[in-house]
């Protein structure tokens, strides 16, 4: 049945199809022990359709129609298995036990109703091995082996924290507990599926770092699901590429970053940002020759937020803040979760008020300004939104959310509306067919074009971006940035953009801010950051960019 | 979770005393004088002074209600209109019966509502799913005594398997005492147990395709405990809070499956009491369902933030 026996995996004319329409077309690839392997695509790829089919754990609909998927027999347990048509309790013997899943997502993979520790207990007594004698579980030795565990993954103090709930943990500590439960059964094969997307760069190359140094240390072999060609690059021996439920290209990281042969891959590597970033010797054209006066200034801002249950208790989200920012140029402010960017982006829109000093754009500030000021005010400066599935009502249309802004304002007449919303589609080359449709008729890219066509409308001066790409795929992104820097040559647009992703920064901006803990660390223009950062921080921060690595 | 508990507590007291002051007027604006009702349709006008007098009737409303909420504290309801009881005496008899039908109607509305919810679950788009479901149906479209008529005639008449009518008093003889009780409590919960039913089905649905639920199965666990520990807990949340909805309408249903069954309980008294203008008893008796009604959310509550972890140390924070 193997072809080779140092293979672990052996995944051959795979099809997997979703209630009859086919999502995978004859997949195949192997992977040696010990090997690390990527698969890098876009949403939609089939990337994680693949994982679904090896772990038998196919959505809905889901079948496998037709190959097989080879897994290798155990070291020490196990034959030789074809997991496409294993049953389901080969399955059971086989899930966490010989193939471990590092899941994406830290924040709903966790049951929110039960305490961290019996989760990874629950791993434990699902694979059975040595918890006392012949069936019989021993409480106290599997809870010591879970607490074991998850100090293993970096969890301090594991023993309190063990009956702790999962809304109890950051983001990061989360995924450590996930990794200490795809852990617990020592498979030899483990499945990452995009395991740090939603996590800070910093973060991600801390548990990176650790989920590496555990699997070496095992011998285990990885199979790393990720949109991230630079982190592809950086953690694993070969990569394998998809698009469209087809395998297009496989190589190391070298071949597919310096010598790319498929179109597909080509594309992928120019839009990829952290390698852009990082191979792009020539950053954005120098800012417009003419450095004018600046359209937003903000002062000395400071935001306290009063703790809850602690009386006069307060912690400071912004610290003393100032920039500003010159119109017709893009400023980028850049910081992780808890680095009060979004809560200065907040207070520009007027959306919040500053407890000390000041956010001017064009000298008024949005919080105490009233009345037909401040009306004026709002057409001046438009927010986009990072998350463009939420941001945008689904009930309505297209037309209505886009010219939703113009009847706020009482701009035009019904016909003029949908004359302007026929020409800011055209602004954000979306066709005018769309403007009957429902957000959820659209893609991620298409709704983000909606939100800044929606942006547009009242023809602002300044935009104010928070993480408006970050939710989507890098070929999408790309896109959505070359649009930006589009608009902003065309109708002479500012924007802010709020961002925890350093390698976008370089795209677009002309300046960057960067934040940490309501401080701004360093700030200036994003050839002087770059190139020669003075904070530790931002080096820090350019270290973590993955594929950095490849720019040599 | 203290100061959570207090500020509800207080809330259930305004509660309470608005619910005193509206039963107390809404009794006097019914049509009909219990005087009347008292003294006899040939009562001369003298009698009729005279008995109202006796009752305290002649009192402004002021008085009356300060006297009621006197005697109440003082755990006197006064005597009952009609007969002359000791108020206090009628619902002691009549409580219990009530509650004992209550509480079994709950207990066996959670173990079928639950029960068939996973199934329909489990077996989606397959026969016992369809069972479940129209279980559910009959149980919410077909009024109670309808559903109590027939478990009579066929349950009862026609198989002989559980007696028609009476009540055994379930502490001095427990399993008599709830073998009496099983039909009327089958009949009482049928409701609650049909949106148990389908409340639990929905949440399971939703929870079942949950990424925790997939990481669960990915660690290797079987079936069973996935199902129990990573769905059923989580869609418990759900459950709980419409369970706590519903429980109001029990009490509400008791009052007609007493009449069908013939339980000597605190519905019957409830209907004799407003047939007869029985102003002290119809005053106890709505005071008593209030009360019962605040502590059931009291409960649900507390039972809500035990279910569901978050609310619990949001509380503590």
């Amino acid at each position: 049945m193997l072809q080779d026996a140092e293979n672990i995996l052996e995944v051959s004319d795979l099809d997997v199809t979703f209630g009859g329409t086919p999502v995978l077309h004859r997949i195949g690839f192997s992977m040696r022990r010990g090997e690390r392997v990527a698969i890098v695509g876009q949403s939609g790829s089939g990337k994680s359709t693949a994982i679904g089919a090896i772990l038998r754990l196919l959505p809905g609909s889901g079948r496998i129609t037709h190959g097989s998927i080879i897994l290798g027999a155990g070291r020490t347990r196990g034959g030789v298995e074809d997991l496409a048509t294993a049953t389901e309790p080969v399955m059971r013997s086989i899930r966490g036990q010989r193939v471990g899943l590092v899941p994406q997502d830290p924040m709903s993979n966790l049951n929110p109703a039960m305490k961290i520790g019996p989760q990874v207990a629950d791993a434990l007594v699902a694979s059975r091995r040595d918890l006392g004698a012949e069936g019989k579980l021993d409480r106290g030795e599997v809870k010591r082996r879970a607490v074991a565990l998850l100090t293993e993954a970096g969890i301090p103090d594991a023993e309190r924290r063990y009956g702790q709930y999962p809304h109890e943990f950051s983001g990061g500590m989360r995924q450590r507990v996930l990794i200490a439960i795809a852990l617990a059964g020592e498979p030899e094969l483990l499945i990452a599926d995009e395991p740090t997307s939603a996590l800070d760069v910093t973060v991600q190359r801390q548990i990176l770092n650790h989920l590496q140094s555990l699997v070496d240390a095992r011998g285990t072999s990885l199979l790393f699901i990720t949109h991230d060609l630079g982190l592809a690059a950086d953690r694993t021996d070969r990569i394998i590429v998809m698009s469209e439920g087809r395998i297009v290209e496989v190589g190391t990281p070298r071949q597919i970053l310096l010598d790319p042969q498929e179109e597909y891959t080509r594309q992928l590597v120019a839009a990829a940002p952290s390698v852009a970033a990082a191979l792009d010797a020539d950053p954005l054209a120098e800012t417009p020759a003419a450095r004018s006066e600046p359209i937003l200034v903000v002062r000395n801002l400071v935001k306290e937020f009063a703790l809850r249950g602690q009386r006069g208790g307060t912690v400071r989200a912004v610290n003393d803040v100032s920039f500003q920012v010159e119109r017709g140029t893009t400023t980028a402010v850049v910081g992780e979760s808890g680095s009060g960017k979004t809560t200065v982006a907040r207070i520009i829109l007027g959306l919040e008020s500053a407890s000390s000093g000041e956010a001017l754009i064009d000298g008024a500030s949005l919080t105490t300004t009233r009345g037909a000021q401040r009306r004026a005010l709002r057409r001046t400066v438009q927010p986009v939104f990072q998350d463009p599935y939420g941001s945008l009502d689904p009930t309505y249309s297209i037309e209505r959310l886009i010219d939703e802004p113009l009847r706020i304002f009482g701009v035009g007449d019904r016909e003029s509306r949908r004359e302007r919303v026929a020409e800011l589609l055209d602004q954000v080359a979306l066709p005018r067919g769309v403007a009957q449709r429902r957000p959820n008729e659209l893609s991620g890219g298409q709704r983000q074009r909606v939100a800044i066509a929606r942006a547009l409308a009242l023809e602002p001066e300044l935009l104010i971006c928070d993480e408006a790409v970050s939710a989507l795929d890098v070929l999408v992104q790309d896109q959505i940035l070359t649009l930006l820097a589009d608009l902003q040559d065309r109708l002479g647009l500012t924007y802010l953009f709020i961002t925890h992703d350093l390698s976008v920064v370089r795209q677009i901006a002309h300046d960057v801010v960067v934040m940490r803990s309501g401080d701004v660390v360093e700030s200036g223009t994003v050839d002087e950051v770059f190139n020669r950062p003075r904070a530790d921080y931002t080096k820090e921060l350019l270290g973590a960019i993955p594929g950095a690595a490849f720019a040599a | 979770m203290g100061r959570y508990l207090l500020t509800r507590l207080w809330q259930s007291v305004v509660t309470l005393v608005l619910a005193s002051l509206v039963v107390f007027i809404g009794v006097r604006q019914l049509p009909g004088d219990p005087a009347l009702a008292m003294a006899g349709e040939e009562a001369t006008p003298e009698q009729l002074a005279a008995v109202r007098a006796d009752m305290g009737l002649d009192q402004p409303l002021v008085t009356q209600y300060l006297a009621f909420v006197r005697n109440t504290f003082s755990g006197d309801f006064g005597e009952s209109t009609r007969t002359g009881t000791p108020v206090t005496e009628l619902i002691a008899t009549t409580l219990p019966v009530t509650l004992w039908l209550s509480a079994y109607a709950i207990v066996v509305a959670i173990v079928i509502g639950i029960l068939f919810g996973v199934i329909a679950e489990r077996f989606r788009g397959r026969w016992p799913e369809w069972v479940a479901n129209a279980f559910a149906l009959v149980g919410l479209s077909v009024p109670n005594f309808w559903l109590g008529i027939l478990a009579i005639l066929y349950l009862a008449v026609t198989l002989g398997w559980f007696p028609a009518s009476g009540y055994v008093d379930v502490l001095s003889d427990p399993l008599r005492g709830l073998y009496y009780l099983t039909l009327p409590a089958l009949i009482l919960g049928t409701g609650l147990a049909a949106v148990i039913m389908r409340q639990t089905r929905a949440s399971m649905i939703e929870t079942m395709t949950t990424d925790y639920v997939r990481t669960a199965r990915a660690k290797g666990l079987g079936r069973g405990r996935v199902l129990v520990r990573y769905g059923l807990r989580n869609s418990l949340i759900v459950v709980v809070t419409i369970v706590g909805l519903q429980l109001g309408g029990l009490i509400s249903g008791a009052v007609v499956t007493e009449r069908i069954f013939a339980l000597p309980g605190f519905g019957k008294l409830t209907l004799d009491a407003v047939f007869t203008r029985d102003y002290p008893v119809i005053q106890a008796v709505v005071l008593i369902i209030t009360v019962s009604y605040i502590l059931i959310n009291l409960a649900v509550d507390i039972l809500y933030s035990v279910v569901n972890p978050k609310i619990r140390v949001g509380g503590a924070n």
